[in-house]
């Protein structure tokens, strides 16, 4: 999976492409959320609309990136969800525990 | 649509998980599932295969994964079989309850059960086997 960044009206933007699965997306999830909570980025707004796939690892890694972030006084949110990606947080009964976004500005504008 | 069967003995890594989820999606293109169905079926072998690496063989390279596949007339049938000390069945948390929700773990064997028609797990000493089973349509 490849992610990149970038700063919105105050809000960081990762742009994630490919797959969120075990060994592979969820590390470089991981990693990357760390980093911009290690540099004080507390305004974070997952952009999947390049995510084609994620399995349950991906999905936890989600729910603990959306977690640490918040246990840190931060917000994390998720735009533009891919028809599987939105279906599968669905079953789980997580849809309603992110907050999704489908348009960018109303998504920046949604933070406090 | 004749009888087939095909077997996968296979090391316990994350290569096996990635090789059982395109063959589990060659296959069950092969038996003619539409796409909504072959990306269920595909994901639910995944993590099967995540379920027997990872927590069934821990990764341990003297211990394999052995994946079969059933095609019938009726159904596709496919195994996942892992050597390690049986899953506790009755100690799987429900992913759902709202103490769970935000847990990072434990929604594999959920997603199985949504996305199959059948799911049995029958766990032994020797490890834990899993029978995925979906019907065909039409």
């Amino acid at each position: 999976m490849k992610t990149s960044t970038r700063q919105v009206d105050g809000v960081t933007i990762v742009d994630l492409s490919g797959r969120i699965t075990l060994g592979e997306g969820s590390v470089v999830l991981r990693d990357q959320v760390r980093e911009l909570l290690s540099k004080g980025n507390k305004k974070i707004l997952l952009n999947l609309g390049d995510v084609n796939y994620i399995d349950s690892s991906g999905i936890g890694e989600l729910v603990s990136a959306f977690t640490t972030v918040r246990n840190q006084g931060g917000e994390l949110k998720l735009l533009n969800l891919t028809k599987k990606v939105h279906d599968l947080l669905q079953i789980t009964k997580l849809y309603t525990v992110f907050d999704v976004k489908d348009d960018e500005a109303t998504a920046v504008k949604s933070f406090s | 649509m004749s009888e087939q069967r095909v077997s996968y003995t296979l090391d316990s890594t994350l290569e096996t998980v990635n090789s059982a989820e395109e063959t589990a999606s060659r296959i069950a293109a092969e038996a003619g599932f539409a796409d909504e169905e072959i990306m269920k079926i595909s994901m639910a072998v995944r993590e099967a295969a995540v379920n027997a690496v990872l927590h069934g063989n821990a990764y341990d390279p003297g211990k394999k994964v052995t994946l079969n596949f059933e095609r019938t007339p009726r159904d596709l049938v496919i195994t996942i079989r892992d050597q390690g000390r049986g899953l506790d069945v009755s100690n799987i948390p429900d992913p759902l309850a709202p103490e769970n929700l935000l847990k990072t773990s434990g929604r594999g064997i959920f997603i199985i059960r949504s996305f199959m028609d059948e799911v049995e797990i029958n766990p032994s000493q020797s490890g834990t086997e899993i029978k995925l089973v979906k019907h065909v349509h039409g």
